[in-house]
């Protein structure tokens, strides 16, 4: 799959990576004068954060699929994993850092520090093996974070955090609060993700992730998977470059997790199954495999289109459209007679430009 | 270079495309709100939240159903109240349940009828909270929905409180010493009524041998939770779960000749009505706690029963009961509230807090009683809980028969 797109994304890539902090930037100026104007509705803006972790989950899972070149099937679990230790985090802090803009960047740390622990677990055994194996081995441990939060049971008192695997094993004290209560998820969290906190997340995201890419360790990663025989020719560690590729995408999403569970005042494990690990992945190919910009693109428009068609009157078939959409993105991007046709009109305009400077 | 502004424009355009969907929602709905009309009447809008696409959807679709029918029958009544009504789809999520709710933030709403399942109606009430609208849910019921809330009420009994009836019960009427507990441990409604139950039987001295649990996304074989039931000596099984996996583990326990009593809650309404291929011959004997009764010879129940059935060609169950009597406990309340054509002619950003307030306080005034399909004479406390009496079914003859 990573194989074929190489010669479509090397092109795009080498393009100036200032580019995509500039779209997030001037997209950023121009929808916060749109709520300054007054003139967002309430839908897009209860969008605007869900989006901004959807495009930092995108841009994560583009390093490990695009640039790294190995399929990962549980990026949800690291979100979940992101998004309950962040608001443990908030909850367990309120007192001590009353400060809320501070509290949210606390948990965002912590949320990337669990999805890299989760990284590393996952990925120190199984990056030194070849063939799909990663694909397989994230797969099942989406579905164990998953089935794991769903019987955990997590409290905070004064004595600390408490963890058991029922309400009442909790043993807390009365002034404790259950913070995680299994199957019905987090409940009673403050909001304090916003809008302001979900850009300067993507940006840091672009940060990382571009001067991966574009630096000596970024292009140790792309020769691995390029061809990872030649490249262990020359010196490079395979496990480790590997590593430090999925390592770094599992922060992230644990990052974008923790965002994510601050936005709601309630948040369940379920939310974080294999549905959603595989729409982040879809974002990521139909924004094409290796271009961050594109998987911006597809994150925002893919999530703000099926609450879009609900203001029309087709609004009972808007899954429908949604799939629809999907399908027909995939066909063509992915069609050659089509790509044909762009680049022999491009060919024609450039012929016509050099007859006209002639 | 041309890449660089064709990407760039694009960014603009997709940007600029989402503030002009913002301002023209706004148009479309401004002024066009609640408001009172020159002939006297006065327009509420009421907004439902439910799923009406995924796995949940059967749920999500009868309480769209059973509220529109009690809106076009008060709109049918021609008094001085009108309603709107417009339901949105949350596909049992909560993202975009508050996604849902924005959107009839955005037509004006007055009144939020929703949502239909536990999960998303938590984080759309803590949303109503905050914003001040009046929320009254058919269905979700657990004590999180309404935990801290004083804007948020329910027609249905809380998870605890319905586990607690099934084991005083059983108790009251010697139906078992020894009971066993099948319960979905990735549901919160099935947990929530399992612990309810399991605490309240041990406190009554009922032996709880057994408490099985499964997880949400494999519930096709029960034979180790029947089983441990069965090896326990579980006189009476309780069945806290929904109508789908309780028919397989009926099937299953009729398969290994293990026959106890069974005793659910009310995701078993629909049993056997609503599963294709299900032999409903094994649901005898099977008791069930539910509000509402489609066999009922009531003489309301009966017109609703017929009026859903020709609208949506199927049996109306307690999720379809309990939004028709949401939308009558809204319509009772405005009547009883003394300056709604006062409330009713401020600016939509006003009026639904002011009418919060005004519904807070006739919902838990003590002379406010709604009496509907669900139960006669209920009441609701100020945590928002509902006062109805409980009422348990025996499945005889293909048939509910109220004990």
């Amino acid at each position: 799959m990573s194989k074929l797109s190489l010669g479509s994304m090397k092109g795009r890539s080498a393009l100036s990576p200032f580019l995509n902090y500039a779209i997030v930037i001037v997209a950023f100026i121009a929808l916060q004068v749109a709520i300054g104007m007054d003139a967002m509705s309430n839908s897009m803006q209860s969008l605007l954060v869900p989006v901004c972790c959807y495009i930092v989950m995108a841009i994560s899972l583009n390093l490990t699929v695009g640039v790294l070149g190995e399929l990962s099937l549980g990026h949800g679990g690291f979100m979940s994993l992101g998004a309950f230790s962040g608001i443990i985090v908030s909850i367990a802090l309120k007192n001590l850092v009353p400060l809320s803009p501070l509290r949210l960047a606390i948990a965002l740390v912590v949320g990337a520090i669990f999805g890299a622990i989760g990284g590393v677990i996952v990925g120190v055994p199984v990056l030194r093996l070849r063939g799909d194996y990663l694909a397989i081995v994230t797969l099942a441990f989406g579905e164990i974070i998953k089935n794991v939060m769903q019987v955990l049971y997590i409290g905070v008192d004064e004595h600390g955090l408490h963890m058991s695997t029922s309400e009442a094993g909790l043993l807390l004290s009365e002034n404790g609060t259950a913070i995680v209560k299994g199957p019905m998820g987090a409940v009673g969290v403050t909001k304090l993700a916003s809008f302001t906190a979900g850009f300067i997340l993507i940006l840091i995201t672009l940060v990382i992730v571009q001067n991966l890419v574009h630096s000596r360790a970024g292009r140790a990663i792309q020769a691995l998977r390029d061809n990872r025989i030649a490249a262990e020719s020359i010196g490079i560690s395979a496990t480790k470059y590997k590593l430090m590729a999925f390592v770094t995408s599992a922060a992230l999403a644990g990052a974008a997790g923790a965002l994510y569970g601050l936005n709601y005042s309630s948040t369940l494990a379920s939310k974080f199954d294999f549905n959603t690990s595989i729409l982040v992945l879809v974002f990521v190919v139909l924004g094409g495999l290796g271009s961050i910009r594109g998987s911006i693109i597809a994150a925002a428009v893919l999530t703000v289109l099926p609450e879009l068609l609900r203001n029309f009157d087709v609004k009972e078939y808007r899954m429908l459209i949604y799939a629809i959409v999907l399908i027909l993105v995939m066909l063509v991007t992915n069609n050659p007679t089509i790509w044909g046709w762009i680049s022999r009109f491009q060919r024609r305009k450039a012929e016509e430009k050099g007859e006209a400077e002639q | 270079m041309k890449k660089k502004l064709l990407s760039l424009a694009l960014a603009l355009a997709m940007t600029l495309s989402l503030a002009a969907c913002g301002s023209s929602g706004g148009d479309n709905t401004s002024g066009s709100g609640s408001q009172a009309s020159s002939d006297g009447s006065i327009t509420i809008r009421i907004g439902g939240i439910g799923p009406l696409t995924g796995g949940n959807a059967t749920y999500g679709l009868a309480t769209e159903y059973g509220a529109q029918i009690a809106v076009d029958e008060i709109n049918a009544l021609g008094g001085n109240i009108k309603l709107e009504y417009r339901f949105e789809d949350d596909t049992g999520v909560n993202e975009t349940a508050v996604s849902a709710y924005s959107i009839l933030k955005d037509w004006d709403v007055d009144v939020i009828y929703g949502c239909t399942t536990t999960g998303p109606c938590v984080a759309v009430a803590a949303e109503t909270f905050a914003d001040r609208y009046f929320q009254i849910t058919p269905s979700a019921s657990s004590t999180d929905v309404t935990d801290g809330k004083d804007n948020v009420f329910q027609m249905c009994f809380t998870d605890p409180n319905q586990g607690i009836t099934a084991a005083n019960y059983v108790k009251d009427n010697n139906l078992a010493t020894k009971v066993a507990v099948i319960y979905n441990n990735g549901d919160s409604y099935s947990t929530g009524i399992a612990q309810g139950f399991i605490a309240a039987a041990k406190e009554l001295g009922l032996e709880v041998v057994a408490e099985q649990t499964f997880p949400a996304d494999t519930n096709t074989d029960f034979n180790v939770q029947l089983t441990a039931c069965k090896n326990g000596g579980a006189e009476l099984v309780f069945m806290p779960i929904y109508y789908g996996p309780a028919s397989l583990v009926l099937t299953q326990a009729n398969q290994m000749g293990y026959d106890p009593i069974f005793f659910g809650g009310d995701g078993m309404d629909g049993i056997l009505t609503s599963i294709e291929g299900f032999d409903a011959s094994l649901a005898e004997g099977l008791m069930l706690m539910t509000p509402f009764n489609a066999a009922s010879e009531d003489e309301r129940t009966a017109a609703f029963v017929e009026k859903y059935q020709s609208a949506y060609k199927d049996i109306p169950n307690q999720f379809a009961a309990d939004g028709y009597d949401c939308v009558y406990a809204i319509y009772d309340a405005l009547q009883k509230i003394d300056n709604l054509s006062e409330i009713a002619a401020m600016e939509p950003a006003e009026r639904h807090e002011a009418l919060c307030d005004a519904l807070i306080g006739v919902f838990t005034s003590s002379d406010f009683k709604v009496d509907g399909l669900t139960g006669s004479g209920m009441t609701w406390q100020a945590n928002g809980e509902v006062s109805k009496d409980p009422m348990v079914v025996v499945i005889e003859n293909g048939a509910y028969v109220t004990q």
